[in-house]
């Protein structure tokens, strides 16, 4: 069932409709205001982490529930190596946070990939939680509280503290990553992450040593997820553990079923419209003496419930049936 | 360490095991049952929790309280295995967990909706608020020897009704194959909803005899859900054996680990299951 769910070729009209989401990305600066733009940012970089995972769970099958802790962690490393008084350069504190993420998620790969389905669930979440302790309960390592990040790294060649750059630096990553991971879809790698999702015994019939291959899986992901946590922390100046909590893995699980799995682009769409949603929920107005805003998560929680009930296959699921449906009236 | 300290943090670490595995034994039945996973289950221990303050300030007795919110969270477990979790034991794991976490919100906002947001304590009832005195200056109090009971006395309930009664022989029969038992005449759905209720009743039932001691706050459920989950795995997935012997386990490690090694104590539960992990990857008893 899980192969057919998967829209994997984006028929003409997405392809349409994500160009001209770029186009509005790129244009956006210079219509909407600072505030936006900073929100715009974040979305964005919700996206590259919600990509990360999609290459688990869209692509290979493997449903993590602790894919936050390689997102904290790059923060973290962030927040580490920049001193209190200047600003360390970008080049190889980006490449460091990533690769830290990579090598603990390369780590922790080696025990959970060996196990299947619902232990994978479980043992993702209690690996995470065991790094959000780590930090939670270490007062070196900044303690329930977090740490700051007081400059934002030096690129040399442009200027992060500058709002504008900072975004369209992190548009160019996030297209980046994407064009990485649609490559790497086509790629002989990927097409064997994908045979491990429809039928993994067949896959190792046929001579592949799949614990490889999903470790590799594992450990690319969390690099990746590390590239966005990395750019969290240099945006909003500050890590806590609980970028590293158990909310934030369910959010990026939410954020890929939303769009549509196995195919990266669900996943940026899926991060946009939930962390929109996310912030219409909180900024909900007050009737009579009910401040609805407060109540987010009774709000949040049921939206997530009928999306489960009603919409599986996520926003370009639902896009890609209409057009189906269309064509064949058209036909 | 000496004699009494080691006896003290010895009857803690099994109170606590044995108060995991009643929130452990739940969610291992309803997965090794019907196949779901439920994130949502940390929520009935809060639940349970917050019903035992409300129950024992409304009327004034905490046994009241107990048998009372006991019923409730039976009714509670019928309802939501009817309209909502009945539904998705043939689908994905993936749906699933976003299901009940999203439950995990409607709960606590719910909660923080009709008894705010605030920290409760529960009085412990006037017969079990003695302490049993060990050395001169060393006790232990009645009421977390009272809780074991509980516990050990319920567990005891569930091996009986599992192993020695016709109704848990169709469990048995359901969990081994689904499709068969049911062409045998036998009703599989309320079987299903009967699990449910159980593990919902057992998860609130840990949480309102808790709360006395642990006290009733925000939340309270995140936490003991991971720790279940450790049990669970490293138990092996629907085993109620298993369940037992790993919650024991990890709450010797867990209390031990608290005095003997402070510093890396809230990692040494999670460092255990990645140890049962590499030697048996699907937990000590797999059923």
């Amino acid at each position: 069932m899980s192969a057919k769910a998967h829209l994997e070729v984006l028929p003409r009209s997405l392809q349409v409709v994500l160009g001209l989401g770029l186009i509005a990305l790129v244009a956006f600066p210079f219509v909407g205001t600072d505030f936006y733009a900073q929100m715009v940012s974040r979305m964005m970089i919700l996206a590259i982490f919600a990509m990360s995972l999609d290459l688990l769970q869209g692509v290979t099958g493997l449903v993590s529930l602790g894919h936050a802790a390689f997102f904290g962690l790059a923060g973290y490393v962030l927040a580490f190596v920049t001193p209190a008084g200047e600003p360390v350069s970008l080049w190889w504190t980006l490449p460091a946070a990533v690769a830290a993420s990579g090598l603990a998620a390369l780590v922790i790969g080696f025990f959970v990939v060996r196990t299947h389905g619902i232990y994978f669930i479980m043992v993702t979440m209690a690996f995470a939680q065991m790094v959000f302790y780590l930090f939670f309960d270490n007062k070196v390592l900044g303690g329930s509280d977090g740490i700051y990040v007081n400059f934002k790294p030096d690129a040399r060649f442009f200027d992060l503290e500058n709002k504008r750059v900072f975004y369209y630096f992190t548009l160019a990553v996030l297209v980046l990553v994407y064009a990485f991971l649609r490559r790497l879809l086509w790629s002989p790698f990927g097409r064997v992450l994908a045979g491990i999702r429809v039928n993994e015994h067949r896959m190792r019939a046929m001579g592949y040593g799949t614990f490889g291959y999903k470790l590799a899986a594992f450990a690319l992901a969390g690099a990746l997820a590390g590239l966005a946590g990395f750019l969290w922390g240099a945006q909003t100046g500050y890590v806590n553990p609980e970028l590293m909590g158990f909310h934030m893995s369910a959010h990026a699980i939410m954020m890929v079923i939303l769009g549509g799995m196995g195919n990266f682009a669900g996943a940026i769409v899926g991060a946009f419209a939930f962390e929109y949603l996310l912030h219409w929920f909180k900024d909900l107005p007050t009737i009579g003496s009910v401040n609805l805003g407060k109540h987010w998560q009774l709000w949040m929680g049921m939206f997530i419930v009928l999306v489960v009930l009603f919409a599986p296959r996520g926003l370009l699921g639902v896009v890609e049936r209409i057009a189906r449906r269309k064509e064949a009236v058209d036909e | 360490m000496d004699l009494a300290n080691f006896l003290i943090q010895l009857l803690n670490s099994v109170q606590y095991g044995l108060l995991l595995f009643m929130l452990a034994a739940g969610l291992t039945l309803i997965f090794g049952i019907m196949g779901v996973v439920n994130l949502a289950h940390g929520s009935f221990y809060m639940l349970g929790a917050y019903l035992a303050w409300s129950l024992s300030s409304m009327t004034g007795s905490f046994v009241l309280a107990i048998l009372g919110g006991a019923l409730l969270s039976v009714v509670f477990g019928l309802l939501l295995e009817r309209l909502l979790f009945r539904h998705f034991y043939q689908r994905d794991h993936l749906d699933q967990v976003l299901l009940t976490f999203g439950l995990i919100y409607i709960f606590e906002e719910t909660r923080s909706i009709l008894w705010g947001d605030d920290v409760h304590g529960v009085k412990i009832p006037e017969l079990l608020s003695a302490s049993i005195p060990l050395t001169d200056n060393l006790s232990y109090p009645v009421y977390r020897l009272f809780m074991s009971g509980v516990c050990v006395a319920l567990a005891i309930a569930l091996y009986l009704l599992i192993s020695k009664t016709r109704l848990g022989m169709k469990i048995r029969a359901g969990a081994f194959n689904r499709d068969m038992t049911e062409a045998l005449g036998i009703n599989i759905k309320l079987i299903h909803t009967v699990v449910f209720a159980i593990g919902v009743a057992l998860a609130t039932v840990a949480g309102m005899i808790a709360s006395p001691i642990s006290s009733v706050y925000p939340n309270m459920g995140s936490q003991v859900l991971i720790m279940c989950f450790v049990v669970v795995v490293i138990g092996g997935i629907g085993s109620v054996r298993g369940a037992l012997i790993s919650a024991l386990l990890v709450g010797l490690v867990d209390t031990f680990g608290k005095v003997l090694l402070p510093q890396v104590a809230g990692m040494l539960v999670y460092m255990l299951m990645a140890a049962v992990l590499l030697w048996k990857p699907e937990g000590l008893f797999k059923q």
